[in-house]
């Protein structure tokens, strides 16, 4: 049984569920246009995937083996509403510009894989800790995403002005790619990048080597 | 024990169980949070409608600032004030879903693309001192390259000039069509004229493709292009076209200029204008 502390780190860098699962990615393309919503989609899924792994490690021991992926899914989509409902209720505004992503916390394998992985082996506790180590990891992502989509994209920081755009009669002209999905892919990637060089051992073996060139070029 | 767990009435009653307790939880939360969620969307409408009008006070509350707007109802097609109340912007969006309440456009008459169209709409008016408009709020949409947007539009008195414009929601794209949410492009509408003549039926004003000549005749019906949203100015622009057109609010507007002409009282007392069917309305 590994300590607390390392369940909670793990799933920063070692085995970012991002970055190493590549789980989860639809939502952080979505939502990563400004660090608010990042935070708060951090926070929501931090959340959803703690409790939800504590609820479902409760009663690991009671769930019948051949209904427990609907159960496990029965308790996130609950825990998803609810948190969606506060969110509409304490952050309006956020949650408008998340729409549908909070929502879509149902769908985000980062957390079925923890449920499935973690809470149905492992006792209430760790399973709750667990669930706020996947979801900082997600967040992470999430908030490196943001940042440099939010600087660069729009010239501003949580909504406050960093780089004065041109439009504003500033002197930066913004990158409107940034603020458009495929950005997100690409600093994902980059970040991935990043995680491998510092932790070589993620970098997968090749599932196959390209054949070397047999004929010889034609004339 | 394993056995057990997996028997057909255990996994029928951990089924119940589960459903009625996650049931439970989730009606809860929706019933205790619904006050909040209310109140944070009135707030959110008020503020749109603030913004759009030009109304900013930071040291007052957006509730403090919305009692000098009164809400009223408006029969397009009539033109006139009805006694029927709708307090809440989204009451028109399900209005246009539902055929007793509204009517669907033909293609040639739908140039801002809503396909259906609310018989009637709410208007907010902020009234000066002695009863006449000081600034007349309309809520106006239509779509855009990816969406329909809503928004709102700001008239002074004159029931002629802009005196700002708001968008409260859209989905064009952000940096290009989603500039028209720039507060700098927003300000470029305020003294802008809507129609060049005495006819209401065909607003004059247009988003343009480039910069505006303010040197030129004509430039006060012209607005400032978006640079890389050609179609979502287009849309812009269509919207005005319709909502401020003859199945807009022009029939509304041209009744309440006549009212002002033959004195603006009538529009605070209406019992005074016996052809016009316009009743008081509480505040929200």
């Amino acid at each position: 049984m590994s300590s607390t502390k390392e369940i909670v780190i793990t799933p920063l860098f070692k085995n970012n569920p991002i970055a190493l699962q590549v789980l989860g990615v639809c939502s952080a393309l979505a939502v990563t246009t400004n660090m608010n919503n990042a935070v708060v989609m951090t926070l929501a899924v931090i959340a959803v995937a703690s409790l939800s792994n504590m609820f479902i490690s409760i009663i690991r021991n009671q769930i019948p083996s051949n209904i427990r992926i609907i159960v496990q899914m029965t308790i996130i989509a609950s825990l998803v509403i609810v948190v969606d409902q506060v969110l509409k209720a304490v952050v309006y505004d956020v949650s408008k510009q998340l729409s549908v992503f909070v929502g879509l916390i149902i769908t985000n394998c980062i957390i079925l894989g923890r449920a499935e992985a973690f809470a149905m082996k492992n006792p209430p506790i760790p399973s709750f800790i667990d669930g706020v180590g996947n979801g900082l990891g997600y967040g992470v992502v999430l908030l490196f995403v943001a940042f440099f989509r939010e600087l660069f994209g729009a010239g501003t920081l949580f909504g406050y002005e960093i780089l004065p755009l041109v439009t504003n009669g500033g002197w930066y002209y913004s990158n409107g790619m940034l603020l458009l999905p495929p950005s997100a892919f690409f600093l994902i990637g980059i970040m991935i990048w990043l995680i491998r060089t510092k932790y070589p051992e993620q970098v997968e073996k090749p599932e196959f080597v390209i054949a070397p060139n047999t004929r010889k070029e034609a004339v | 024990m394993s056995s057990n767990k997996d028997s057909i009435g255990r996994t029928i009653i951990v089924a119940l169980v589960l459903c009625v307790v996650c049931s439970v939880v989730v009606s809860a939360a929706a019933v205790m949070l619904k006050p909040m969620q209310q109140y944070n969307m009135d707030q959110d409408r008020k503020s749109n409608i603030l913004r759009a009008a030009g109304i900013v006070d930071p040291s007052k509350s957006v509730d403090e600032l919305f009692e000098q707007i009164t809400t009223r109802t408006v029969n397009l097609q009539a033109g006139q004030f009805t006694e029927e109340f709708m307090a809440e912007v989204e009451d028109f969006r399900r209005a246009a879903g539902d055929p007793s309440l509204s009517r669907s456009l033909s293609r040639s008459e739908d140039v801002a693309s809503i396909k259906r169209q609310p018989l009637k709409m709410p208007v907010y008016i902020v009234e000066a001192e002695d009863g006449s408009i000081e600034k007349l709020i309309l809520p106006i949409h239509g779509y855009g390259l990816w969406s329909t947007m809503y928004g709102f539009l700001a008239l002074e008195g004159d029931l002629n000039t802009v005196a700002g414009l708001g968008f409260y929601e859209h989905a064009e794209t952000p940096g290009l069509g989603g500039e028209i949410d720039n507060p700098s492009w927003r300000a470029s509408w305020i003294g802008k004229q809507i129609y060049s003549g005495e006819s209401t039926d065909e607003p004059a004003l247009r988003v343009i493709k480039g910069a505006v000549d303010p040197s030129q005749s004509g430039s006060e019906y012209r607005i400032d292009g978006l640079a890389g949203a050609t179609l979502t100015a287009n849309g812009v622009t269509n919207m005005i076209r319709f909502w401020m057109g003859e199945s807009g609010f022009g029939p509304f507007i041209a009744n309440l200029r006549a009212a002002s002409e033959a004195g603006s009282a009538e529009l605070v007392e209406p019992e005074a204008d016996a052809d016009a069917d316009v009743l008081e309305v509480d505040e929200v």
